[in-house]
C-alpha cells in the first residue's frame, strides 16, 4: 500500500487535549484530489477482470450456461462455474459461528434469489468479461418465487438481531390495555431497503504461492480474514488485507460476503491477480439488505395520558436458507415508561438474499413505527406530542428496570424544542399554511441507540526521537476514523497529533473488531487509550526508577504525559522528555498493547443508550400531495464527543437517512418474479440535495462514567431513529392524513378537495 | 460489452447512409442509449456518432419569427439561452426540471425527443416486453405499474414517454425536421411518437436512417410567453421523472383566453396534447371552474392500466394548477426549483 500522507491538522485547532477538537478530516485532501486509493483503484501487474453473471430467477435451478460462447469471446480467459472452480476448505453452507452467513459461491446450481451469482467470467478487460457474462445466456428451471410479508406460513425465529430474544415482556400487557382509557391499535409497514454505499463491493485478490494479498473494503478486517482463512484453508498470517478507505458500508461490508469470495476463487483459478467489482444492480441481492417489516402496535394510556401498556409485534422476513431477523419490536424496550411492555416477532421465508444489519437494524424500522404510534397516542390523549413524551419519560429502562448509565434525553427535548420553536405548534393537524398556501406540519420523534462495546486491541510505541506510533486495524468507512482515532491516540501517548504515526486499515495490525453497532470509536478508542496508558507506564517505570532522571522516585506520586514529556503529578516543574528517557535507557523505543472491551459488571448494572430528539417541519402541496421537508433540528446526547465536526456529519447523515426512510427509499419487488425492479440509483430513490433542508444538530453535553473509560457512546446510527418518525408525524400534522405504509407516497396524500 | 462498430460520419448525408442499415443506431450524448446498451436492452451492431456533425448545434431565429433548434444543442445550453427562456418560458422550465445538471449538460435536443420509456420491465431483460421484443408479452400488466400510462395505452403496452421537454413543445406545435434517405421532410412533433396499439415496438414515425436535424417552434409559439408554465409532480424534489406533468400556455386578451395550449406528460406513450380541453377554454374567462371542467375533459378518456388510478385524479389537479399558474402570469425568473409545486419552499437554492 502506498504511504498515506494524511493532511496535518491546522496548528491553531490544538489546545492541549486533542479529544473534543473539531479537526477536519486528515484524509480529506487525499479524497478531494482523488488520491485516496479505494480497493478497486488497485491494478497489480497482470491483473484480470472478473464479472459475475447473476440469476434472473428468484428460485429454481440453473440448467445450462453457454460457456463455449463466453469463452469464444475475444479476451475471455476462463469461466468459473459450479463445475469448474477451485475447491474450498470448508463447506460455505456450514455456519461455524453466528457471524458466519451462508453465501453463494458456485457450490451448486440451485438459485435462491434474484441476482444470485451463478458464474464468474474472467477476462483481460472489463468489457470482455461483461460481455462474456451476457453470452452465458443461462437457462433455468424456475419455481414460483416466495415474495413479500405474506409469502408463506409464519414462524417464530429463535432469536432476532444478534442473539436478542424473540419475545420480551414486563408486566401484564393485556391487563394494561384493558384498563386503558385510550387505546390505539395500528399497523405500519416498512419496505425492503438496500445499503447502496457509493462504493460498490469490490476486491482485488492476488495469490502468490499460498500467500493471499487482498484489497477490499471491509468494516471487519479480522472477521473477514478469519473467514477467508477458513474458506481457503490457509493460515491467518498468509493473508494480508488492505482496507484504508471505504466508500461507505452501512453494515453491508461487515462480514465476508459471496462476491469478494468469488474474486479470491477466481484469482486462484486463473493464477493471476483478479479484480471483481459489483455492478450497482448486483448490490441488490448477495450483499445484504434491510428486510421489510409489518408492525402492529397496541398502546394504552390512562385518562391523564400516562401509558398503561405497549404491545409491539413485528413481522419480518428472512431468506429461504439463512437467518437474520430485523429486531424491529425491540425499539419499544427503552424509551417510554409503560408499566407493561411486550415485544414479539415472527417471520416468513422469501426468495431474497439474506437480510443483514443495515444502519440501525431494528432501531430504524422499529422507531418509525413506535414514534408514529406514540404520536397517534398523544393525539388520542389530547396532548402535545412532546408533553406526552415527557409525561412518559423513562427514568429507568422500562423493559429491565435498570438505571441508565447516563441519559440526557430531557435536555435533548428541551434544547431541540427551543431551537425549533416547538412551543408555537398548533395541536390540531392541517391548521398551518405558508405564504404560498402549502400545508405546513411539525412533527417530532425520539431517537435512541444502544451504546455498545466490542473487543479491540491496539499497540502503542514511543520512539527515541520523541515521536510515537499507534497501530490498530481500524476502519474508516467515511465516518472519520483516520482523524478521530488519531486524536484519541495523540492524547493517549501525550503527543501532538502530528508526532503520532497513526496506522490503521490493514489486517497485519492489532484486531480492532468491527466498525459496526456504532461502537467503533468507543471500542477502538478504548483500546488505543489503554495501549497509550500502558506504554506511558513503561516509560514512567524507566524514568522513576532511574536516579539520573528528574522524575526519580516519583513512582508513588505518579506522572502525567503531555507534550512529549512526563511530568510529576505533584510538581509540574519536574519533567523529562520521552526522548531523554529513552536515550538514557539506551532504548530505540518502548511499546505496549492495550485492549478495549465491554465491562460486563457495568452492563449488568446499567442500561446504556444514546438518546436524541428530532423535530421536523414539512410542507405539503394540499392538492398535489408532493412533500418536502423544510427544516429539521436534532438534539443528541451521546456521551463524550471526540470530534464535533465528524460527529455532526454522522448525525446529519443519519437524519437525512431518516428523511429518506419516511419519504423515499424502497426496493420495489415484482410480486411474481421476485426481481427488484428499481435496482439502480435513478429509480431507487434517496434524497437529492434539493430534498435535504437546512439541518440543525445540537450535541447535548453528557458525561457517562460507565460506558467505557473515555465515556464515548456511538453516533453512527442514532440519527436515523427519531428522524423518520419526526418526518412522518409532520406529514400527518400538515395534512391530517396518517400514512402507515412507508415510504409515504403522493397518492396517499391526494385527499378530497 | 457486445462488440460494435463505431462510425463518425463527416456529413449528415453520410450519417443517414451509415444509419440506414439494420442494427445501426445514432449516438448523441448517449445518456440514454449507453445505459440501455450496458443493460443489454439495446444491442446495436453499429453506432453512428453524430456529435461531431457540423451545424446541428445552433439556435436560430428565422425570418418568419420561428425558432430553429439544432438537434445537437444541449438541454442545458437551450434552457440557459436567455432569449429562448424569455420567449418560451415553459419549455425552459421543463428542460430545467429534467434529470440532473450533469445530464442536462450532456443530453441533446434530438436525444431527449427520442429517449426511451422508463418502464422497469423494458429495462429488465428477463421480463417479457412487447416493446423490447415484439410479441413477447407485457410484464408491466399485473406488475409494478403505479407510474404507467392512463391514456392511449393498449393491452400490448402501458408504458409512458418520460420526456419533460416534449410536453411544452407539443403544446406549442413544435415541428421536427428530419433528414432521411429520401431527403429532408418535416412532421409535427405530435406525430413523432406513436401510441402502442398492437405494435409497441414501433415507437415513432421515423424510418431507418432518419436523423432528426432540428426542432422548430412556429411563430405563434412565442405569443404565449406571458402566460406559460410547466408543472411536474415527482417522487422527490429533483432528479426524478414526472409522475404526471402538464404544460399550460395561454394568450389572454381583455381578460379572456384568446388562445390556449395544454399538454400532459407522464400519462401516455407520447406527450399528450389535450385539444378537447383547449377548445373548451378558448374564449373563456380564466377561472377555477372552467379550469376544472377543462381538466375533466382532458382526462375524459383516461383509465387505469394497473395500480395507477391516482394518476388520473392527479393529472386533473395538475391541469387545474398549471392553468391557474399560467393565468397568473409567467414569473420574471424561472423558480429555483423549476416546475415544482414546491417552488416557493424557502431554502431552495438549486434543483
Ligand atoms: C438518471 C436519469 C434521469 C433522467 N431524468 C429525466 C427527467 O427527469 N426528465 C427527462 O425529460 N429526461 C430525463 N432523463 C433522460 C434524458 O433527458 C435523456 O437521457 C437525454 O435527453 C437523451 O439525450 P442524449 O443526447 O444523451 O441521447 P442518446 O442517449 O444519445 O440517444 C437517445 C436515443 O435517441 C436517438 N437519437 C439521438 N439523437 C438523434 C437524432 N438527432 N436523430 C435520430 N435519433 C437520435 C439515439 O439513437 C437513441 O436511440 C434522465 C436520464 C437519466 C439517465
Ligand atoms: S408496458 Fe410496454 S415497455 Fe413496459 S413491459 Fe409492457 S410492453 Fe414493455
Amino acid at each position: 500500500m502506498p504511504e498515506l500522507n494524511l493532511t496535518s491538522a491546522p496548528a491553531h485547532l490544538r489546545h492541549g487535549s486533542n479529544i473534543g477538537q473539531p479537526l477536519t478530516r486528515r484524509d480529506g485532501v487525499l479524497k478531494v484530489k482523488g488520491q485516496a486509493t479505494y480497493a478497486a483503484d488497485n491494478h497489480p501487474p497482470g491483473m484480470l477482470f472478473a464479472v459475475m453473471a447473476v440469476s434472473s430467477i428468484a428460485r429454481g435451478r440453473v440448467t445450462s450456461l453457454d460457456i463455449a460462447a463466453a469463452k469464444r469471446h475475444p479476451g475471455v480467459v476462463d469461466v468459473m462455474t459450479p463445475d469448474h472452480k477451485p475447491p474450498l476448505a470448508v463447506d460455505p453452507e456450514v455456519k461455524t459461528n453466528p457471524f458466519v452467513f451462508r453465501m453463494e459461491v458456485l457450490q451448486s446450481n440451485e438459485v435462491r434469489y434474484a441476482n444470485q451469482p451463478i458464474a464468474v467470467v474472467i477476462a483481460e478487460t472489463l468489457e470482455a468479461a461483461t460481455e462474456g457474462a451476457v453470452l452465458l445466456a443461462p437457462r433455468y428451471e424456475a419455481l414460483p418465487a416466495l415474495v413479500g410479508l405474506d409469502a408463506g406460513e409464519s414462524y417464530v425465529p429463535p432469536v432476532v438481531g444478534v442473539g436478542n430474544p424473540t419475545e420480551n415482556h414486563r408486566g401484564d400487557v393485556e391487563a394494561g390495555l384493558a384498563s386503558a382509557e385510550k387505546q390505539i391499535d395500528a399497523t405500519y409497514e416498512t419496505p425492503p431497503q438496500y445499503h447502496n454505499a457509493m462504493e460498490p463491493h469490490a476486491i482485488v485478490a492476488h495469490w502468490d504461492g499460498d500467500h493471499l494479498s487482498i484489497d477490499m473494503p471491509t468494516q471487519g478486517l479480522m472477521l473477514s480474514l478469519a473467514r477467508i482463512a477458513e474458506l481457503f484453508g490457509i493460515a491467518h498470517d498468509k493473508i494480508h488485507i488492505r482496507s484504508p478507505f471505504l466508500g461507505g458500508g452501512f453494515g453491508s461490508k461487515g462480514l465476508m460476503a459471496g462476491p469478494p469470495t468469488l474474486g479470491i476463487m477466481a484469482a486462484k483459478l486463473v493464477g493471476k491477480p483478479v479484480k471483481l467489482v459489483l455492478r450497482r444492480e448486483q448490490m441488490f441481492g448477495p450483499v445484504g439488505h434491510r428486510a421489510p417489516t409489518r408492525q402492529r402496535l397496541r398502546i394504552g394510556a390512562d385518562g391523564e395520558g400516562r401509558l398503561t401498556a405497549i404491545d409491539h409485534h413485528a413481522r419480518t422476513v428472512s431468506s429461504t436458507f439463512d437467518d437474520f431477523y430485523e429486531p424491529a419490536a425491540d425499539a419499544s424496550h427503552t424509551l417510554y415508561a409503560a408499566p407493561a411492555i411486550r415485544t414479539s416477532h415472527d417471520a416468513v421465508r422469501v426468495n431474497t438474499g439474506t437480510p443483514l444489519f443495515m444502519r440501525a437494524p431494528g432501531e430504524a424500522t422499529g422507531s418509525l413505527a413506535l414514534e408514529s404510534a406514540i404520536d397517534e397516542m398523544a393525539w388520542a390523549c389530547g396532548l402535545d406530542p412532546l408533553a406526552f413524551r415527557l409525561k412518559n419519560y423513562a427514568e429507568v429502562e422500562p423493559i429491565t428496570g435498570r438505571p441508565f448509565s447516563s441519559k440526557a434525553l430531557r435536555a435533548c427535548y428541551e434544547q431541540g424544542a427551543a431551537r425549533f420553536g416547538w412551543a408555537q405548534r398548533v395541536r390540531e393537524p392541517r391548521q398551518m399554511r405558508d405564504d404560498a398556501g402549502l400545508l405546513v406540519g411539525w412533527g417530532m420523534g425520539t431517537a435512541t441507540f444502544p451504546a455498545l462495546m466490542f473487543q479491540a486491541e491496539a499497540r502503542a510505541v514511543i520512539r527515541r526521537d520523541g515521536s510515537g506510533a499507534m497501530e490498530i486495524g481500524a476502519h474508516d468507512m467515511g465516518q472519520g476514523a483516520w482523524t478521530a482515532l488519531a486524536q484519541i491516540a495523540a492524547d493517549a501517548v501525550g503527543l501532538d497529533i502530528d508526532r503520532v504515526d497513526f496506522k490503521a486499515g490493514t489486517s497485519d495490525l492489532p484486531d480492532a473488531g468491527i466498525a459496526g453497532g456504532s461502537a467503533h470509536t468507543a471500542t477502538a478508542g478504548a483500546a488505543i487509550h489503554s495501549a497509550g496508558a500502558a506504554v506511558i507506564a513503561k516509560l514512567a517505570d524507566l524514568a522513576t526508577g532511574d536516579e539520573r532522571s528528574p522524575l526519580f522516585g516519583a513512582g508513588n506520586a505518579g506522572v502525567i504525559a503531555r507534550d512529549g514529556k512526563l511530568i510529576r503529578r505533584d510538581d509540574a516543574s519536574r519533567s523529562e522528555s520521552y526522548a531523554d528517557i529513552l536515550s538514557r535507557a539506551g532504548l530505540v523505543e518502548v511499546e505496549a498493547r492495550g485492549t478495549g472491551a465491554p465491562n460486563p459488571a457495568a452492563m449488568q448494572d446499567y442500561a446504556m443508550h444514546a438518546h436524541g430528539a428530532v423535530f421536523a417541519e414539512v410542507k405539503v402541496d394540499p392538492e398535489l400531495g408532493q412533500v418536502r421537508v423544510a427544516r429539521m433540528v436534532g438534539a443528541f446526547a451521546a456521551g463524550r464527543i471526540v470530534n464535533p465536526h465528524l460527529v455532526r456529519s454522522q448525525l446529519y447523515g443519519g437524519m437525512i437517512w431518516g428523511l429518506s426512510f419516511a419519504l423515499h427509499e424502497e426496493a420495489i419487488t415484482d410480486r411474481r418474479s421476485g426481481r427488484i425492479m428499481n435496482a439502480n440509483l435513478a429509480e431507487y430513490h434517496i434524497p437529492v440535495n434539493a430534498d435535504v433542508p437546512p439541518l440543525d444538530v445540537i450535541t447535548v453535553e453528557e458525561h457517562d462514567p460507565h460506558v467505557n473509560a473515555l465515556g464515548i457512546k456511538g453516533v453512527g446510527e442514532i440519527g436515523i431513529t427519531g428522524s423518520a418518525g419526526a418526518v412522518a408525524n409532520a406529514v400527518w400534522h400538515a395534512t391530517g392524513v396518517r400514512v402507515r405504509r412507508f415510504p409515504i407516497k403522493i397518492e396517499e396524500l391526494l385527499t378530497d378537495l | 460489452m457486445k462488440q460494435f462498430e463505431y462510425v463518425r460520419p463527416a456529413s449528415v448525408a453520410e450519417a443517414v447512409a451509415a444509419a440506414a442499415r439494420p442494427g445501426a443506431a445514432y449516438l448523441a450524448a448517449g445518456t440514454n442509449l449507453l445505459d440501455l446498451m450496458k443493460g443489454g436492452v439495446s444491442r446495436p451492431d453499429r453506432l453512428v456518432d453524430i456529435t461531431h456533425l457540423d451545424g446541428l448545434d445552433r439556435i436560430e431565429r428565422l425570418a418568419d419569427g420561428s425558432l430553429r433548434i439544432g438537434a445537437l444543442v444541449s438541454n442545458a445550453d437551450l434552457a440557459h439561452d436567455a432569449e429562448f427562456a424569455r420567449c418560451y418560458p415553459a419549455v425552459a422550465e421543463a428542460l430545467l426540471s429534467g434529470a440532473s445538471a450533469q445530464l442536462r449538460n450532456a443530453a441533446t435536443v434530438g436525444g431527449n425527443l427520442l429517449q426511451r420509456t422508463r418502464c422497469a420491465y423494458f429495462y429488465d431483460t428477463a421480463s417479457r416486453c412487447n416493446k423490447r421484443e415484439a410479441g413477447s408479452g407485457c410484464d408491466a400488466r399485473g406488475g409494478e405499474n403505479r407510474t404507467h400510462a392512463v391514456l392511449g395505452w393498449s393491452e400490448s403496452c402501458i408504458a409512458t414517454h418520460p420526456s419533460d421537454f416534449c410536453v411544452p413543445l407539443v403544446a406549442l406545435d413544435a415541428i421536427v425536421e428530419i433528414e432521411g434517405r429520401a431527403g429532408r421532410r418535416e412532421i409535427a412533433l405530435d406525430d413523432l411518437h406513436r401510441l402502442p396499439g398492437e405494435t409497441p415496438a414501433r415507437e415513432t414515425a421515423l424510418e431507418p436512417g432518419d436523423l432528426i436535424v432540428a426542432v422548430r417552434l412556429p411563430p405563434a409559439a412565442r405569443e404565449f410567453a406571458a402566460h406559460a408554465r410547466y408543472l411536474k409532480v415527482r417522487e422527490r424534489t429533483s432528479y426524478a421523472f414526472a409522475v404526471v406533468s402538464a404544460a399550460a400556455a395561454l394568450r389572454i386578451e381583455n381578460g379572456r383566453i384568446r388562445d390556449v395550449r395544454l399538454a400532459l406528460g407522464g400519462v401516455a406513450a407520447r406527450p399528450w396534447r389535450a385539444r378537447a380541453a383547449e377548445d373548451l377554454l378558448k374564449g373563456a374567462t380564466p377561472a377555477k371552474d372552467v379550469f376544472r371542467e377543462a381538466a375533466r375533459r382532458a382526462l375524459a378518456d383516461a383509465k387505469p392500466s394497473g395500480d395507477n388510478a391516482f394518476k388520473i385524479e392527479l393529472a386533473r389537479r395538475i391541469v387545474v394548477r398549471a392553468l391557474t399558474l399560467a393565468a397568473a402570469g409567467t414569473p420574471a425568473r424561472i423558480p429555483a426549483l423549476p416546475a415544482s409545486p414546491l417552488a416557493s419552499t424557502s431554502g431552495a437554492i438549486h434543483a
